[in-house]
């Protein structure tokens, strides 16, 4: 079980052991979506750095007992970047590793979108626009119920352009939810390609809306451990991370090529990602960075 | 089980049952978009001004609020007006509270023609669009007395319901002593004999009035009451329907869609032959007007229900 007790964001030593999860949380990824020769790995790797800060770091979480009372939540709005929240609940233990090799297969519960049947997961995810609000009321209740337990909700730079995230950014402010940190994930994507309708300046807005806002390299785990740290600093005021994300992390093939939101890999190309990603990884750091 | 006339007026009887609710189980919780004055939640704001949570204009955020409540361990009831529940934030209803099977309480006011403010007002077609959300259960109460005792019953179960408001002054149409509302099931409220109304919401007492104005012409004409649209109790539609000669199902929502869709599709499941009538409204949006006017106009009176059942019948 992770304590969230601690007084400084992180020693070097624990940033190296983040480094070497989140490498293991991308081989996670790996081995689900070459599995499968599809699914949503870009997003994926792009987020695995913040996956291993939240769960391995900054958040009060008990694999063994993922509907504890006292939890930190951590909702995915983005309920398609599954497969990242498939390898933080493997790697923490919530679920076992012989099942990653299911993703998206018929009577998985690693679905290729989130359901919040399989455990570890807080929300239904995927109906863009949902998981804000729905961290909003779990923000809410935890501060109705004087629970200290913290709301950690991922959600994305397209989700920006849904009118019921504005509905709930105004709402946290208006309740004062300095319990809820928002993540939102900027890699710049979204169904129909580059990001169609500008969201920029990203943090403008929600400081416009009476939030704390930082703004980081989203790929950086120092930075990430930094700013978790820094989401309780204000009482009374809620706290979001602007992540510039790079898809496809820690494949360069992958950082060059998949600007897409939906990646479909032919089957040749498989080696030469393993290849990339190992090399990586055994640099020095070993970081796959 | 009926209670005398004239009938008692009973003053928001959503709100005070609300407060009643509220006092035994401190998990309650209410939530309006900015409508709580006219959704009757102004009791429960005065008894319990710490649990109630007014959202602003955001209907949406209303039900995805109320979701990540219901999923932190309180009970939330939450209001707005039935066109913005179902039109607006339909999918937050459907995904947001309905796919986790999360007990929240919808409570949406100004069902059919209970406002004259036209189409954009007029929720003429909501429990039809509700009914169609898996898991979500769907209620129209006809009176104070079942309101208060919906209240009791949606917190008792464990998933999402939808429910009609009426608000303010509230006719007491049924008798607490010998009425009792339970989800999914009808009730005979007068055996029929040549014609049947099959009825739901504030339609219940109109067919109760229409059955006494036909009887002093001579008609015996019975009332089954379907305050739940789903679970829909088919037996008892089914069983009352072959009971009569004749079958006229009032409801204060457009019929295409409505009870009325539901009653056929039953009956012509079961078997059973009885023709329809159907009294409800058309589909299409309903003008501004003032109520009264609006509903003689569409049929909805009690006088236009005896018409509908001497051309019938």
């Amino acid at each position: 079980m992770n304590d969230s007790s601690h007084t400084e964001p992180a020693t070097a030593a624990e940033l190296s052991e983040l480094r070497s999860r989140a490498t293991r949380l991308r081989r996670h990824m790996l081995t689900m979506a070459s599995g499968r020769g599809q699914g949503y790995l870009g997003q994926g790797l792009g987020i695995a750095d913040l996956m291993a800060a939240l769960y391995f770091h900054e958040m009060k979480y008990d694999p063994q007992n993922p509907k504890a009372p006292g939890r930190d939540r951590f909702v995915m709005s983005t309920g398609h970047y599954s497969i990242a929240l498939w390898a933080a609940l493997v790697e923490a233990g919530t679920l076992p590793a012989a099942e990653l090799s299911t993703y998206g297969a018929d009577d998985s519960r690693l679905e290729m979108s989130t359901l919040d049947t399989t455990p570890g997961v807080e929300i239904i995810g995927g109906s863009l626009g949902h998981g804000l609000g729905q961290a909003a009321g779990i923000a809410l209740a935890l501060k109705t119920q004087g629970s200290s337990a913290r709301v950690f909700v991922e959600l994305s730079d397209g989700e920006m352009q849904e009118g019921s995230t504005w509905e709930a950014a105004m709402a946290i402010s208006h309740f004062g939810l300095d319990n809820l940190v928002a993540l939102v994930d900027c890699n710049g994507i979204q169904a129909d390609g580059p990001i169609v309708m500008r969201v920029e300046p990203v943090a403008d807005k929600w400081r416009a809306f009476g939030w704390e806002a930082r703004d980081i390299d989203g790929n950086d785990i120092a930075a990430i451990v930094d700013s978790l740290h820094w989401g309780r600093a204000t009482a009374g005021v809620p706290h979001v991370i602007v992540l510039r994300t790079t898809p496809g992390k820690g494949i360069p093939t992958l950082e060059r090529r998949e600007k897409a939101h939906f990646v479909r890999i032919e089957s040749s190309d498989w080696a030469q990602f393993e290849r990339e990603f190992e090399a990586l990884s055994k640099a020095p750091g070993g970081d796959a960075r | 089980m009926i209670a005398p006339t004239p009938r008692a007026v009973i003053d928001a009887p959503f709100g005070h049952a609300l407060v009643a609710l509220g006092t035994r189980r401190p998990d309650v919780v209410a939530l309006s978009a900015d409508l709580s004055k006219y959704t009757d939640l102004i009791p429960f704001i005065k008894a319990f001004p710490k649990r109630f949570f007014n959202v602003g204009m955001a209907e949406q955020n209303l039900f995805a609020m109320s979701a990540g409540m219901a999923r932190t361990g309180l009970l939330p009831f939450c209001t707005t007006y039935g066109v913005f529940a179902t039109r607006r934030a339909y999918d937050f209803m459907a995904i947001g509270c309905a796919h986790s099977r999360l007990p929240v309480k919808i409570f949406a006011g100004l069902p059919g023609l209970t406002t004259g403010y036209g189409g954009t007002h007029q929720a003429t077609e909501d429990t039809g669009l509700a009914r169609l959300v898996p898991d979500l259960v769907v209620i129209d109460p006809c009176d104070a007395t079942e309101i208060a005792q919906v209240v009791e019953a949606v917190a008792e179960y464990p998933g999402p319901v939808y429910v009609r408001l009426l608000r303010a002054g509230v006719p007491a149409v049924l008798d607490p002593a010998g009425y009792r509302f339970v989800i999914g099931k009808a009730t005979v409220l007068k055996q029929g004999g040549d014609l049947g109304f099959i009825s739901t919401g504030f339609m219940t007492e109109r067919a109760l009035d229409a059955c006494a104005e036909l009887a002093r012409a001579g008609t015996a004409a019975g009332v089954l009451h379907v305050p739940t649209l789903k679970p829909l109790d088919t037996e008892a539609i089914a069983r009352f329907a072959a009971g009569v000669r004749h079958v006229l199902v009032a409801e204060n929502h457009v019929s295409s869609g409505g009870l009325a869709s539901q009653v056929a599709e039953v009956l012509h499941g079961a078997g059973v032959g009885t023709p329809i009538t159907r009294i409800g409204l058309p589909d299409r949006f309903i003008e501004c007007g003032s109520v009264p006017t609006l509903q003689q106009r569409y049929g909805l009176t009690v006088d236009r229900m005896v018409a509908a059942a001497q051309t019938a019948y």
